[in-house]
């Protein structure tokens, strides 16, 4: 394993520090438990917006805490859940008395921490609603499996969501609007290589040189099918197809296009798929209104891409156009 | 001998010991049907459990709540709730007896058991942590009913938990991410069974070796 850390298990430790050093105007670190605020405090009578996960997808979700996105984000392990008592710490800190809303990704740990959370939370007599995101398109088969994962979409959600609390909107519709978008939102990842934990030393899956993986999730783990390298082109449509018939997205709808790099694919060639994907997008008769091309939901030095769509209307457009201050997204402002 | 707080905590111990000692081989089971953080975060949470352990004080129930809460703040993961809530139930359900008998001990894995099974939703052969705790929870009743001796009992649970864990292979998951892989999750032994079979051989090799 080759890296650029000092020990294993200091990267979450040190990773947070360093974002606490470099954006002190944003955002506020504390530790033990360990969870990520605004800089500036939850606006009274604002719904605040807590999210989480397991670190290695940066800048999601800490680089999405600031005005008008998430007031709050609890960082676990690499890889790994955060803890409900962090949650719950978290909660508490950041409600200003119209509740806190839960953004999980549906993983089973993530669910089950949230899970334990809330029902602390209710000790505590805040006002707590959780909505699980599951927009993979990769996970066929949602009977018999743990459903489909939480990806791309909940960058989109975390942001239209973050802009209707700025706009005094209540726990209850913030929640509703987090369901509506999540309804209306497909993904789909690949990877051209795993990505090695830095604690556990090696990479998670092997993959060779000619091989890659499609429909991935974002924790290194394996996906439904592996197939020889194709040109990039070919890639896209790969993903794109699925994502297109599972909503479906029909001729004359609006949307964002979200093409995002695992974190190890370099940015021309995100660039160079999202030619392709928007090409595809507008052969389907769709309008691309909004788009967002770059590393937001990160799988450690993972290459590979995912490709996210959502249905917008003038409303959602309004929201994605507000205004987001955060370490990793900033207009507006 | 009846169990007490004390062979619980060496239970606890030994639990942690195991998985410390085995924490790369549940990794490495982890890595080829999950995520590849199963042995990290269970090492992290019980070594946790184990140093929160009080030394004399606590009662059977405290000792299962303090295993539990530090289980559920340190482990993370799906891990950290589901063992969390197997040892909040367990400690739940065995009261405030100042110790346990064979009936006792089959209580505390039963409870223990449905714990996991609320919090995780799996079913028997679903690839879990269930297929390893089931067979040793039915184990530890059939020898309470025929009024079998601690160690015998324990020592059945630990066969049928070592049984169960090594029946997973052929499964294919349904709960977790192992779930993901589809028909792909076969012909891998489950990280979460392996685990719990080291959870009741710990029992086994403690309280159950004391007679």
């Amino acid at each position: 394993m080759k890296k650029l850390i000092n020990a294993p298990d200091d990267v979450v430790t040190e990773a947070l520090h360093g974002m606490a050093a470099a954006h002190p105007d944003l955002l506020t670190v504390h530790f033990d438990p360990t969870y990520v605020i605004r800089a500036d405090g939850v606006p009274d009578g604002k719904v605040a917006l807590l999210s989480g996960g397991g670190s290695g997808h940066e800048p999601m979700h800490n680089g999405f805490v600031g005005q008008g996105m998430l007031d709050g984000a609890c960082p676990g392990e690499v890889f790994t859940s955060p803890t409900p008592d962090q949650m719950q710490a978290a909660t508490e800190a950041l409600d200003a008395g119209a509740g806190v809303l839960h953004i999980v990704k549906n993983y089973t740990g993530d669910v089950m921490n949230f899970e334990m959370a809330a029902e602390l939370a209710e000790a505590s007599e805040v006002e707590v609603q959780s909505v699980v995101v599951n927009d993979d398109v990769a996970v066929e088969d949602s009977t018999y499996t743990a459903g489909r994962r939480g990806v791309g979409g909940t960058v989109l959600i975390e942001k239209i969501c973050g802009a209707a609390a700025d706009r005094g909107h209540t726990l209850d519709e913030v929640a509703d609007l987090a369901r509506r978008c999540n309804a209306e939102v497909r993904s789909m990842g690949m990877a051209l290589t795993s990505c090695t934990v830095p604690t556990a030393g090696e990479p998670t899956f092997d993959l060779g040189e000619d091989e890659m993986e499609i429909g991935i999730g974002i924790h290194g783990e394996p996906g439904r099918q592996r197939m020889a390298v194709e040109p990039a082109d070919q890639v896209v449509e790969r993903l794109m197809e699925p994502i297109l018939s599972d909503l479906p997205f029909k001729d004359g709808d609006d949307v964002l296009l979200f093409v995002n790099s695992m974190g190890g694919t370099p940015l021309i060639e995100v660039y160079l798929a999202y030619r392709k994907a928007q090409e595809i997008a507008e052969q389907h008769g769709l309008r691309v209104v909004r788009n967002l091309v770059g590393p937001y939901i990160t799988s450690l030095e993972m290459a590979g891409l995912s490709i996210t769509m959502l249905r917008m209307d003038d409303d959602l457009v309004d929201l994605w156009d507000a205004p987001v201050h955060t370490p990793a997204l900033r207009w507006g402002v | 001998m009846p169990v007490t707080a004390a062979d619980l905590r060496a239970w606890i111990r030994a639990f942690a010991a195991q998985v410390a000692e085995e924490r790369a081989y549940l990794t490495k089971l982890d890595s080829a049907i999950g995520d590849g953080d199963h042995g990290q975060n269970l090492n992290r949470g019980l070594s946790h459990a184990a140093e929160g352990l009080d030394n004399g004080n606590d009662d059977l129930p405290a000792t299962m709540k303090s295993v539990a809460m530090a289980m559920i703040s340190k482990t993370g993961g799906a891990s950290g709730p589901l063992y969390g809530t197997f040892f909040m139930d367990a400690g739940k359900a065995v009261g405030e007896r100042p110790s346990l008998d064979v009936a006792g001990v089959a209580e505390l894995f039963r409870a223990g058991l449905s714990g996991v099974q609320r919090r995780g939703k799996a079913e028997p052969g679903d690839k879990t942590m269930v297929d390893a705790l089931l067979p040793a929870v039915e184990a530890l009743e059939t020898a309470a009913e025929n009024g079998e001796a601690l160690p015998t009992a324990l020592r059945n649970a630990k066969a049928a938990a070592e049984e169960g864990m090594k029946a997973t292979t052929p499964l294919q998951a349904r709960k977790g991410r192992a779930s993901y892989l589809g028909e792909r999750s076969k012909g891998h032994q489950d990280p979460g069974a392996t685990s719990s079979y080291y959870l009741v051989a710990a029992a086994a090799d403690t309280f159950g070796s004391s007679a």
